[in-house]
C-alpha cells in the first residue's frame, strides 16, 4: 500500500453518470488487477474506495458512478486538482487460475476491474472472452476498449437497447466452451453467475468500507475459509468459499 | 528540547499517543507502513473469551466529521490472540502494549484476564465495560455503577498487572461509574468509548447500519470527550488515558490539560493510516508554539 499525492490528469463523462478519471503518481504498490485505491476526499470523513480500471507506470485510471455526495464531488474534479489515495489495497484477481479460455463477466460499474484483468490475462498469452451487462444503450461504456485489445466481447442490456436482450447469464450460453470466470458486479448479478457458471471462478465484492486497509474490521464476511475483510482479504473471493 | 515522555502506572512512554482499540489490529498490519515503534503503546483489537464474527454488515456509516461502526467485537478468542496475534504483533513492537479485553459475564473478564496476564510483552489491561455493539454484554457492565465495581474487582483479583476500565460515554454521570471503579482497585481510567449513534438512508429509509445502532466517533466527538475527562479528572485520584476524536498534536495537549496522563487515537487511524505517526512527528513544534517543556507536566493543566 502507499499513501500519496496523486493529481487529477483528465476527469470526463463516458456513460450516464459514469465519469472515467486519470491519476497521475506512483503506482509501484499495485500488484494485481482487481485492486482498489481509497480517496481522501475534502469534507467528508471516511475515504472513497474505488476499483482500478487501468495503470501504467506513472497513471491510474479509475471508472465511478456518481450515485453520492462524494462520487458526486469527485464528478466535478478539475486538471491539476491533487488528492490524498491510498494505492494498492485488496488482494485482487489470480490470472494463475484462469485456463485458455476464460469469461470475463462485468455489471454496470462492475466492468472497470474486468480491464485491466484482460490486459493482464492476454500478456500471459490467455484470450478471454468479455461479457459486459448494463441496464441499458446510455449506460453503456468501454465495449469498444475491450474490442481494441482484439478479444470478443458480447455486451447485453437488460431493456435490449443495446446488443443482445436480457442479463450477461442470458450471453453465457452463446460463448461456447470456457475454462473459468472472473466477475464483478451487483449482488444479484453474482448469485445468478454462482448458478449459471459451470466452471471455478472468482467474484470481487463490494462492502462499506471503514479504513480500506484492514485496520478496522468494518467489511469483514463469513467464508468457508473463515472471516475475510473484503478490504484486504479480498475483494475478491473463489466461488467455493463464498457463504451467499 | 521538550519532553514528551510521561509515566503510565509505572510504564515510561516515549509520548502519549497510542492508537486505540479497534482502529489498529493487532498493530501488525500498520509495520508495513510506519516503524510501530515510535508509539508511545497500543492498545490492541478486543478479545473475549471465545471467538467472535461479530456484528452483520453493513457495519459502518459515515457522518460529518466522524463516523459510526457496529464491527461487534469481531476477534479470534482470547486463546488464538495469545499463540497468533501477540506473537506476531511482537516481531514489530518491542514495547509494552495494552491488551483490552471484554466480556459477557464478570467470570467472562476475569478469564480473559487471567490468560492474558501471563503475557510478558502485556503492560497494561485495559477492560471494556463499554462497548454499545453486543447485547447482553459490553457496555450494560459500564453503565452501573455496581456492576462496574464487580467487573474491576473481578479482573483485579486474577492480574497483578495494571488494570484500566474503559468507560461508556453513553451515561448519566460518568464520574459515578469512574469513582465505582476507582473503589474496586482500578489502576486508572480510558475514556471515551464511542457515543450511540444512528443513520438513516433516505433512499432506502432504514438505518444505514445493519445493527440499526453503533457506536460514533471521530473529531465531532472530541468536546464530549474532553469535557469527560475533565470531570473525571476532578473525581478520582487514578490516571486517565484520554481518547475521543483525537486527530491532531493540538488535541492530545488539549486531552491532557483535560487530565490525561495519555491518549488514544482512534477513528484518525482509519481515514489517514498514518495518523499517530503525523501526531507524534508534530508534538515537539506544537508543544514549542504553546510554551510546553515537558507533557507530563501540563496533566490536568486546565483545573
Amino acid at each position: 500500500m502507499n499513501q500519496g499525492t496523486y493529481s487529477v490528469l483528465s476527469n470526463i463523462n463516458i456513460a450516464k453518470d459514469v465519469y472515467k478519471m486519470i491519476l497521475g503518481g506512483d503506482t509501484s504498490q499495485i500488484t494485481a488487477p482487481g485492486q482498489f485505491i481509497n480517496i481522501k476526499l475534502d469534507g467528508l470523513y471516511l475515504r472513497r474506495p474505488i476499483s482500478i480500471c487501468d495503470n501504467d507506470e506513472n497513471t491510474i485510471t479509475i471508472i465511478y458512478k456518481a450515485v453520492g455526495k462524494g462520487t458526486e464531488m469527485m464528478s466535478r474534479f478539475e486538471a491539476y486538482k491533487n488528492l490524498d489515495v491510498l494505492v494498492g489495497l485488496g488482494n485482487g484477481f489470480d490470472i494463475s487460475k484462469s485456463g485458455d479460455r476464460p469469461l470475463l463477466i462485468g455489471g454496470g460499474v462492475g466492468v472497470p476491474p474486468m480491464y485491466s484483468l484482460c490486459k493482464a490475462l492476454l500478456d500471459k498469452g490467455v484470450k478471454p472472452v468479455v461479457i459486459l451487462g448494463f441496464n441499458s444503450l446510455e449506460d453503456v461504456f468501454y465495449e469498444k476498449k475491450f474490442l481494441n485489445l482484439g478479444v470478443d466481447v458480447y455486451v447485453a442490456t437488460v431493456d435490449g437497447s443495446y446488443g443482445i436482450k436480457g442479463f450477461v447469464t442470458d450471453v453465457i450460453p452463446l460463448v461456447g466452451e470456457y475454462s473459468y470466470f472472473y466477475t464483478c458486479g451487483p449482488m444479484p448479478m453474482f448469485k445468478a453467475l454462482y448458478k449459471t457458471c459451470v466452471t471455478s471462478g472468482q467474484f470481487s465484492f463490494e462492502e462499506r468500507m471503514g479504513c480500506g486497509f484492514g485496520a478496522c474490521m468494518g467489511c469483514t464476511c463469513k467464508t468457508k475459509n473463515g472471516n475475510k475483510r473484503i478490504c484486504k482479504d479480498g475483494p475478491v473471493l473463489e466461488k467455493e468459499e463464498i457463504i451467499w | 528540547m521538550v519532553n514528551t515522555t510521561v509515566t503510565l502506572s509505572g510504564i515510561t512512554l516515549d509520548n502519549p499517543v497510542i492508537p486505540a482499540s479497534g482502529t489498529f489490529g493487532f498493530g501488525y498490519e500498520f509495520a508495513d507502513i510506519y516503524d510501530i515503534n515510535i508509539l508511545g503503546s497500543i492498545s490492541c483489537k478486543g478479545t473475549t473469551k471465545a471467538p467472535r464474527f461479530g456484528n452483520p454488515t453493513p457495519r459502518i456509516a459515515e457522518c460529518t466529521q466522524g463516523l459510526i461502526n457496529s464491527v461487534g467485537l469481531q476477534n479470534p478468542g482470547i486463546d488464538k490472540v495469545i499463540s497468533e496475534e501477540l506473537p506476531k504483533l511482537a516481531k514489530v513492537y518491542s514495547k509494552p502494549v495494552i491488551a483490552n479485553i471484554s466480556g459477557f459475564s464478570i467470570d467472562d473478564y476475569a478469564y480473559t484476564c487471567e490468560k492474558i496476564d501471563s503475557e510478558p510483552q502485556v503492560g497494561i489491561i485495559e477492560v471494556n465495560i463499554s462497548c454499545p455493539n453486543v447485547h447482553n454484554g459490553g457496555m450494560s457492565f459500564g453503565t452501573d455503577a455496581g456492576t462496574a465495581l464487580a467487573v474491576t474487582k473481578a479482573v483485579k483479583a486474577v492480574t497483578t498487572k495494571p488494570v484500566y476500565i474503559k468507560l461508556s460515554p453513553n451515561v448519566t454521570d460518568i464520574t459515578e461509574i469512574a469513582k465505582a471503579c476507582e473503589q474496586g482497585g482500578a489502576d486508572g481510567i480510558s475514556l471515551i468509548n464511542t457515543l450511540m449513534g444512528m443513520r438513516i438512508d433516505l433512499k432506502t429509509k432504514k438505518p444505514v447500519i445493519a445493527n440499526k445502532m453503533g457506536g460514533f466517533s471521530g473529531p465531532a466527538i472530541l468536546p464530549v470527550a474532553v469535557r469527560m475527562v475533565y470531570q473525571v479528572y476532578e473525581a478520582v485520584n487514578i490516571p486517565i488515558i484520554g481518547m475521543g476524536g483525537i486527530s491532531c498534536a493540538e488535541d492530545v495537549i488539549e486531552m491532557m490539560l483535560a487530565g490525561a496522563t495519555a491518549v488514544q487515537v482512534g477513528a484518525a487511524n482509519l481515514v489517514d493510516p498514518c495518523a499517530c505517526k503525523t501526531i507524534i512527528e508534530d508534538l515537539p513544534a506544537v508543544m514549542q508554539k504553546y510554551n510546553i517543556n515537558s507533557l507530563q507536566n501540563i496533566i490536568g493543566g486546565s483545573h
